[in-house]
């Protein structure tokens, strides 16, 4: 009888393994590719080298106005030095602590969806999506009741601005965005009709044309002495143009579900909210997550607009401080420094998502 | 009117010269089809002859232009109550399962209890294990439709209609989608329920199922019946032409 023993297991070439393997599967594999590697290389050197030198090893980090900036590197201590106007524009620096509270709130109420196991966290995304944004606007804006000084809205600037309207603007334009969509697909023909003039008007026509209209042309239709702000104004425009956007997204995903879907959930009695809420919208919305968050990210770029029409957000306040004589020539920086601030956050929002997907994935379709 | 409403209370389904049109097309022409409760139906034809149509007809997944469709003494019209009354009494069964994949085994089978019954959750999961018990996949309750074979879905299927306690059961061509060697543990759980004395309306090319447990067996084409017999006289000794060609086409492999 011939018994089958398997041959034993040998570990593989050291030229597969480890750094050099990896090297040589992955930089030099081929004549072609080790010539690119090095041209790459030399290419990283010659631009990475100097930028790494003006950013941080020449910088300078600490000073009061130009004569700190004299190495020749990046004058960080301009950014330093105008930080607080940068994030609160001209809010009263005595009730900065409103902001950073609000901030903290939106943190603390947001933070949580990023864990995998947290308590509460389906209330708490609950209430940053409803509840927060009335106890910031309460707690930024001042109220009598709460014995908080009143902060009018011109006042209003920097980062918090940009944050305030970027949040306000996805909180309000996905769910009207959903709406919008569910309406284009109705079977009944006005509520089509008008979604559909409402979703090409809005899509047809330039951010920047929304807000001036809102701005210059909308207090002239209004009667005299009634005026309601400009903040709240461009609010409206900037959520009404992202919703219009982000009902097309969603609609894709709509339809991307397939008659099945909807014919079960009727065959099962249930009702057309219900079988939207609780069976078509939560497939449809998990397959268009990408295009939303790309939707958000748009939105939250789109919000430097603000400043044709006078509200300085975090780019106009950046703007504003680099023309400062006392500083010099800091332009760079100050750009540099607001590219940082709104990359970070949509990264963050980009992985968010990612996460989010990778959570929903319950195996395949069907 | 009253003789006419003491019929239509002792049948299950009621269709009356009911025609449908899609657009310029005649899919059902004069249907006329009475089921008794308990009855079971299996309808057969080869494919566009409408033999799907007129049974998702029956619980309003499609509308009839003309005639009468009455379910359980309900008459089917444009109102959404009667609609909704009739959906209650009317199970279904896809040939795609339809599960719902964001949802687990469970949840597919407790949502409509919840959400349309009001049931508490509890209550809503012991029925809808007793009736996963019952299609024999209890063990499953708690994977995703995707991560199950054809087969379990489709008894997931049947038993997610079941928990709704219906009268009338609907399949529509349930076993066409799956592998060979699970259409047994389907038609297996449909016999089943064929034997305690389900309304069972099915549209199938599954003959031996046919000759097991249907009391009627009809054949359509072109949008009509062409012949309703019972299985044995159906099989044996079809009296139309059209039936002959079928039957010889689908039996002698």
């Amino acid at each position: 009888m011939n018994e089958f023993k398997p041959l034993p297991d040998l570990p593989p070439p050291a030229a597969m393994t480890g750094v050099v393997g990896w090297l040589r599967t992955n930089l030099f594999s081929t004549p072609l590719y080790t010539v690119l590697t090095l041209v790459v290389a030399y290419v990283l050197y010659i631009t990475l080298v100097p930028v790494l030198d003006w950013a941080i090893f020449s910088a300078n980090f600490v000073g009061d106005d130009k004569s700190a900036c004299v190495s020749g590197g990046a004058c960080w201590a301009f950014i330093g030095h105008r930080l607080d106007i940068f994030k609160y524009g001209s809010y009263p620096s005595s009730q900065y602590w409103r902001l950073d509270l609000s901030f903290l709130l939106l943190v603390l109420s947001f933070g949580p969806q990023f864990f995998e196991k947290f308590p509460y966290k389906m209330p708490l995304g609950i209430f940053s999506l409803t509840g927060l944004p009335v106890v910031c606007f309460v707690l930024i804006a001042g109220s009598d009741t709460f014995g908080l000084e009143h902060v009018e809205t011109e006042k209003w600037g920097g980062m918090a601005l940009t944050l305030m309207l970027a949040y306000v603007g996805i909180v309000a334009a996905l769910p009207f965005g959903i709406v919008l969509a569910l309406g284009r697909r109705s079977e009944m023909p006005v509520i089509r009709t008008f979604c559909i003039a409402f979703i090409e008007l809005w899509r047809g026509v330039p951010l920047i044309s929304v807000l001036f209209m809102s701005s210059v042309m909308l207090p002239l239709f209004l009667p005299d002495g009634m005026n309601f702000d400009k903040l709240l104004r461009a609010l409206i425009g900037i959520t009404m143009f992202q919703s219009a956007y982000m009902a097309e997204v969603i609609r894709g995903g709509l339809q991307a579900i397939p008659r099945g879907q909807y014919e079960a959930a009727k065959a099962l009695g249930l009702s057309y909210w219900k079988s939207m809420g609780l069976i078509i919208l939560p497939q449809a919305l998990k397959l268009v997550i990408p295009g939303i968050v790309n939707t958000f990210i748009a939105l939250f770029k789109d919000t430097t607009l603000v400043l044709i029409i006078g509200l300085l957000d975090i780019l106009a306040t950046v703007q504003a401080a680099i023309t400062d004589p006392s500083w010099g020539n800091v332009a760079i920086e100050g750009y540099v420094f607001a590219a940082g601030c709104f990359w970070v956050f949509c990264f963050g929002m980009s992985r968010y998502s990612q996460k989010l997907e990778r959570k929903l994935h319950t195996g395949h379709k069907r | 009117m009253a003789m006419e409403n003491a019929t239509s209370n002792e049948l299950a389904v009621q269709l009356v010269d009911v025609n449908k049109w899609y657009g310029e097309f005649h899919v059902l022409k004069n249907i006329n089809l009475n089921v008794s409760p308990g009855e079971r139906i299996v309808i057969c034809g080869p494919s566009g002859s409408g033999k799907s149509t007129m049974i998702r007809c029956i619980n309003r997944l499609e509308e009839h232009q003309a005639g009468q469709i009455i379910v359980n003494g309900i008459e089917l019209t444009e109102d959404v109550k009667r609609i909704d009354e009739v959906r209650r009494e009317v199970g279904m069964c896809f040939q795609h399962f339809n599960l719902f994949p964001h949802l687990t085994v469970l949840d597919n089978c407790t949502l409509a209890l919840i959400w349309v019954r009001k049931m508490p959750k509890a209550e809503a999961e012991k029925i809808a294990m007793h009736y996963l018990e019952r299609v024999k996949i209890p063990e499953q309750a708690d994977k995703f439709p995707g991560q199950l074979s054809g087969g379990q879905q489709q008894r997931v299927a049947i038993a997610r209609s079941l928990c709704m306690n219906p009268k009338i059961m609907l399949f529509d061509e349930p076993t066409s989608a799956l592998d060979p060697e699970m259409i047994k543990e389907v038609l297996d759980v449909m016999v089943e329920l064929a034997e305690e004395g389900m309304t069972m309306l099915c549209v199938t090319h599954e003959m031996g199922f046919a000759k097991l447990v249907a009391n009627r067996v009809i054949f359509m084409d072109a949008g009509q019946i062409v012949e309703e017999n019972n299985p044995h006289e159906f099989f044996d000794n079809p009296q139309n032409d059209r039936t002959k060609m079928f039957l010889s086409q689908i039996l002698n492999h």
